[in-house]
């Protein structure tokens, strides 16, 4: 193989596009699930509230959504302007 | 000097040790989760125990398929004659144990899960035990799907003909797929568990409602197994876009961040998305009446759950189609 200095760069900025978004997305995913199936409890005992309830789920999730869309904007970075 | 039959023979054995390695710790997990939860459910009411230990042994039996798979490939691997020309070989070897180590992880966890919950359920209600267990049979035998995925991924690994591949960027596109389905299988293999665990409690809280408890739960666990897919689809590109001879390390290492994206990317969603069929399917069992706002919520949470997994999916797609 040969190496010079930009390549080995740019290699390593892929690698380290695809770790983080890959890591990036555990957060979320299991965040925003955790609000989700909590927010279905909450939904099962008070119907009345799905109105409140939805709402303030989605609240939450965008909050937690942010990590991993800092995580897309980094990995974009990395493969397209770095 | 190292000829190239000892890369690849070694490489045979460094990935049997992580086949079933890393294949040992979810069915273990699961089926010690599932013993557990059959001894602290018989201590209340002992009677039934003939019911109960047979409902937990073929529970534990599927979960331990997940980890029967693991031994298998890594069987295979010893046993079979190593590459002679080829150094691309040993990075398959290696990729092929990954695979499915790394992904019998979560359906031998999910497995256990649903079965020790089937048992606490039959203590409790003995006379609605076979609705139970065909939940529960159900529920953790397509927790095993992940584990299958992987599978399948490591015996095309192991069977079809990758000479004519070159080994620059060959080794990452190959060490890629083992990543993405392995490491992608282990969060929708814990979701579906816990959503199939919830599924098996509520059918033994409401028996009447087993069969819209049972059509949330495969709606859930598809949903759930979605990143499993994207890892799937990611591999299967990686192992079979043609790839052109191509010493830069760029070329190498943007395949294998595609792999380690989607195979990271997929961990997370699954598992929250199974939270939020768990927690939409225990009160399904409770309030029968609310099941269309219950699944207009669980839908709409999971499809935000989801998203960090597309976005794995489209920087893999980047990384290996468009860079």
């Amino acid at each position: 193989m040969d190496i010079n200095g930009a390549d080995f760069i740019r290699a390593l900025a892929l690698l380290g596009a695809g770790l983080a978004m890959g890591l990036g997305a555990i957060g979320p995913g299991v965040g925003e699930g955790f609000a989700a199936g909590k927010a279905c409890e909450a939904i099962g005992r008070k119907p009345e509230e799905a109105g409140l309830l939805t709402r303030t789920m989605l609240v939450g999730q965008a909050v937690s959504e942010s990590t991993g869309i800092y995580a897309l904007v980094v990995a974009l970075l990395l493969l397209f302007v770095v | 000097m190292l000829e190239i039959i000892d890369l690849t023979r070694s490489a045979q054995y460094i990935g049997a040790g992580m086949a079933i390695g890393f294949g040992a710790i979810g069915a273990a997990m699961g089926e010690g989760y599932a013993a557990g939860m059959a001894n602290e459910s018989l201590c209340y009411r002992a009677e039934n125990s003939g019911n109960v230990v047979r409902n937990m042994l073929v529970g534990q039996a599927i979960a331990e398929s997940a980890a029967i798979f693991a031994l298998i490939v890594s069987l295979i691997l010893v046993f079979s004659a190593p590459s002679e020309q080829f150094v691309l070989f040993a990075w398959i070897y290696i990729s092929a144990g990954l695979a499915m180590g790394l992904s019998a992880i979560g359906s031998g966890i999910g497995a256990g899960l649903a079965a020790g919950n089937a048992c606490q359920g039959i203590v409790r209600q003995p006379a609605h035990s076979s609705a139970i267990i065909r939940t529960m049979l159900i529920g953790s035998a397509l927790c095993q799907d992940p584990a299958i995925f992987g599978m399948v991924i490591a015996i095309l690994l192991l069977f079809l003909d990758f000479s004519t591949v070159p080994l620059y960027p060959g080794w990452a596109a190959m060490l890629g797929a083992g990543l993405s389905i392995g490491l992608a299988a282990i969060g929708p293999g814990i979701g579906c568990g816990l959503a199939a665990r919830e599924a098996a409690s509520g059918v033994a809280r409401n028996p009447e409602t087993n069969t819209n408890t049972n059509r949330m739960m495969l709606v859930g666990i598809s949903i759930a197994q979605s990143t499993a897919i994207y890892g799937f689809v990611i591999s299967l590109l990686l192992l079979f876009t043609g790839h052109q001879e191509n010493l830069a390390l760029t070329a190498s290492l943007g395949l294998l961040g595609a792999g380690l994206a989607s195979g990271f990317g997929g961990i997370g969603p699954g598992i929250g998305e199974g939270i939020t069929a768990a927690g939409a399917l225990r009160w399904i069992a409770r309030s029968s009446g609310n099941t269309g706002l219950l699944t207009r919520s669980m839908l709409v949470g999971m499809a935000v759950a989801e998203s960090t997994g597309i976005y794995a999916l489209i920087v893999a797609l980047l990384l290996i189609l468009v860079l």
